[in-house]
């Protein structure tokens, strides 16, 4: 090996064909959906849902195959699967953020069933993300009005029913992501965190599966937000809702040995983290980009190299966007890589997340500070990409968290040790 | 293909570095910074590393690596690491040989880098940062005056580093008709050459750097740095943007480690102060600060290694890596409370070299 940063020619490619999808499909209507909450980007899901789809086909295939026979025979290349998802998911976000998160996939729920499913459970629940003629929603269900980043104090119990074999749920989830388009929208399923005992604390926490059309789950509101407006944020709530017994994703057993429930999806956000931070760097990359030509048609250049006295204070702020946004991506870049490179990256996605989240919500906050009353009107999209940008220091994780994770690592410190 | 491991060869002399950096630098880099004394043997000990006799060409007799700044930047990192008056003492040879190797006509290279290629430290160096308060490399005020076979040189230049000692500086000037700018091979004993006083500095104080004043210095048309040709003088400033960007990225890993270590083991209302958020957060975020610099001078070096224009990327890494290290360096300071601004301790001297950066123009080279 040897330090390198050449992007393969075919995700070069694919970047270019999802720029058009972009400006074709995302920016034209990225106002209008801004402007009209909850209203559904259908161009966007028209267009991408075929493409998709193919796409889920070919992983639920493979993830499939790999369990019923282990190939040994094919050559070893090393994989570049999430160098090339963070660079799409970059792309997509530097079209419209709001319109990426409404992508027709398995998103968040899937990325849990992958983790954690058996064989069964990944053709019974994934196949529907790679076949018909509508689109599906996938969502994930964790949060809850007394358990943000305190994932370990969530109310929502699941209680088994040994006369019908049922997982009976009750509980409210909030701020699930694509949660009406999974349950309501479409045939769609949303992975729910719910405990099997409160005192045990995380070792008592599974997930379930729980599927569109199912009783007793009622998705209750649909939150108005600050930004990322034509993304759905649903609060569900369950009321003696039943699953089927093999709707538990891992094993039933309270804090059994070897069990991958709680442990492997919380490993799920080594990957999420440094994608959402993607999608941060797009939102950023649109701001730059289009400071950068707003300022050059009025003749107003960065002139790189020139000594800081000589720089205006507009262009010395242009540089340090970029500079931030650059040390983001790198920083995204190397926790993708130990993706691909299947290393362990928890510090170093944690680090990009931080990282990427505070340099798009500077960036774009300073977008609109340099255009001045064009950059504040909401005739141009810079004002919605800084209120689109502020989520990433948020979700997936606060900066605070993110970076409470970054200090016990580098510390060695236990969770007891440094809260 | 994206990666971020070194080659072997390169981890093998990160790690050659980093064992001079601790074992036989950083026991001296308090006592010479107090004393503003050169450390000569131990810059002598890193000469002995070999860095710039393997990058020296084998027609002319050296071991013909390339001369590649993704190594360059790995090794300036390391170097920093132990201190920066020794990392760049040991390297201002480069300042002169490197533009050398990469622009010098082959009478030019034939007859001076086998000065690199000796046992000894070979002092050797550069002029291009100028007095005053507005420098820019790019409208020096000192002037190349052409005049028949001859080139009088005209103007001051500051930090020019171990000049008292070096026979051979490399000196850029503006050509007073062109405007562009060239550098010039210039021996110490040429007339018109004066060694003026020691810059007396906040920081870098153990590394001797000289005001020298270019009072109708006349040196033969030859000592025109690649002839006809010249240099290619935007390339030369990027090799020095990142070498400089990764100094200030082993400066401040320095001060990082150390605040780090203090406060795991700096108890205070009964726990260490490390186990307080507010510490803690301080040193998460120089952590990421120096980790996103070093990215920034491997990705502007990588570009410079492909042969491609790498200006934007490495302003920005240099930059970028300037506000860094004085981010990282007061941050162990304030970790370190009473102590950060005790003179005993490394935290302060840190801070004071840190702060230097944006000023450091042309002090180093990859």
């Amino acid at each position: 090996m040897a330090i390198d940063f050449e992007i393969p020619e075919f995700i070069q490619q694919q970047q270019m064909m999802v720029q058009y999808i972009a400006e074709t499909t995302m920016r034209p209507y990225s106002r209008d959906l801004d402007e009209n909450e909850h209203q559904r980007p259908t161009q966007f899901i028209e267009q991408i849902w075929p493409i998709l789809k193919e796409q889920q086909k070919s992983t639920l295939k493979k993830l499939t195959e790999a369990s019923s026979a282990e190939k040994s025979d094919k050559p070893k290349r090393p994989s570049v699967t999430y160098l090339r998802l963070m660079l799409l998911v970059e792309m997509l976000s530097w079209g419209d953020a709001g319109i990426y998160l409404s992508l027709p996939s398995a998103a968040l729920g899937g990325a849990a069933i992958e983790a954690v499913g058996t064989t069964e459970q990944k053709i019974q629940f994934l196949t529907r993300f790679a076949e018909g003629d509508q689109p599906a929603w996938g969502a994930m269900a964790m949060t809850e009005p007394g358990a943000g980043s305190d994932t370990s104090a969530i109310q929502t119990t699941a209680v088994f029913d040994e006369n019908t074999n049922e997982w009976i749920l009750n509980g409210e989830k909030i701020f699930c992501t694509s949660g009406r388009l999974a349950l309501e929208e479409s045939n769609g399923l949303v992975i729910v965190w719910a405990t099997l005992d409160k005192k045990s604390g995380r070792a008592g926490m599974k997930p379930f599966v729980v599927e569109a059309g199912t009783p007793g789950v009622t998705v209750v509101k649909s939150e108005i937000k600050h930004g990322i407006r034509a993304s759905d944020t649903a609060a569900i709530v369950f009321q003696n809702a039943r699953l089927p017994a093999d709707h538990i994703l891992g094993s039933p057993d309270v804090g059994s040995a070897g069990d991958k429930g709680f442990k492997g999806a919380m490993a799920t956000f080594d990957a999420s983290r440094p994608l959402v931070a993607a999608g941060a760097l797009g939102i950023g990359r649109a701001a730059l980009e289009f400071v950068k030509e707003t300022l050059a048609k009025e003749g107003i250049e960065i002139p790189y190299g020139a000594p800081y006295h000589k720089l205006t204070a507009v262009q010395r702020d242009v540089m340090d966007m970029e500079a931030d946004l650059k040390a983001a991506y790198l920083l995204t870049l190397r926790a993708i890589s130990q993706l691909d490179a299947k290393q362990s990256n928890a510090l170093e996605a944690s680090m990009a997340k931080v990282k990427a989240g505070k340099a798009v919500t500077r960036v774009t906050q300073k977008a609109v500070e340099i255009l001045g009353p064009m950059g504040y009107s909401r005739e141009w999209l810079v004002e919605k990409w800084m209120r689109d940008g502020r989520i990433n220091s948020i979700y997936e994780g606060t900066d605070q968290i993110n970076t409470l994770i970054v200090a016990r690592r580098l510390l060695d410190y236990t969770r007891k040790e440094l809260s | 293909m994206v990666s971020f491991t070194p080659t072997e060869d390169q981890q093998t002399l990160i790690d050659t570095i980093r064992r001079y950096a601790l074992n036989d630098v950083r026991p001296i880099a308090h006592e010479h910074d107090e004393d503003s004394k050169f450390p000569a043997n131990v810059v002598q000990k890193g000469w002995e590393l070999g860095l710039i006799p393997t990058v020296i060409p084998e027609d002319v007799g050296g071991f013909g690596d390339s001369l590649s700044a993704v190594t360059g930047v790995l090794a300036a990192e390391e170097l920093a690491y132990g201190d920066l008056s020794v990392a760049m003492s040991v390297m201002s040879p480069a300042l002169f040989a490197y533009p050398l190797i990469l622009y010098g006509t082959a009478e030019q290279r034939e007859n001076l880098l086998p000065i690199f290629l000796e046992e000894k430290f070979a002092p050797a160096t550069a002029a291009l940062l100028e007095p005053g308060i507005s420098f820019d490399p790019n409208s020096l005020k000192t002037t190349a005056t052409v005049d028949g076979d001859k080139v009088h040189l005209n103007g001051i230049k500051a930090y020019v580093p171990l000049a008292d000692n070096a026979p051979w500086m490399l000196v850029y000037a503006r050509d007073s008709v062109s405007g562009n700018v060239n550098a010039y091979l210039v021996e110490d004993k040429s007339e018109g050459v004066q060694i003026e006083n020691r810059e007396k500095l906040m920081g870098l104080r153990a590394m001797p750097m000289y005001r020298v004043n270019f009072n109708n210095a006349t040196v033969d048309m030859a000592s025109k740095l690649g002839g006809a040709v010249g240099i290619n003088y935007a390339n030369i400033l990027n090799r020095q943007r990142v070498a400089l960007a990764a100094m200030a990225v082993g400066v401040a890993r320095s001060a990082f480690e150390y605040a780090r270590d203090y406060a795991k083991q700096r108890v205070q209302f009964g726990k260490p102060i490390a186990q307080n958020q507010a510490i803690a957060f301080m040193l998460a975020e120089s952590a990421i600060e120096i980790d996103g610099a070093r990215l920034m001078a491997w990705e502007a070096a990588w570009k410079i290694d492909g042969g491609q224009d790498a200006t934007r990327e490495a302003v920005l890494a240099k930059q970028y890596a300037d506000k860094a290290v004085l981010f990282v360096t007061d941050t162990a300071v304030q970790t370190l409370g009473g102590y950060g601004f005790i003179r005993e301790y490394p935290a302060e001297r840190w801070l004071r070299n840190g702060r230097g950066f944006p000023t450091f123009d042309g002090l180093a080279i990859v």
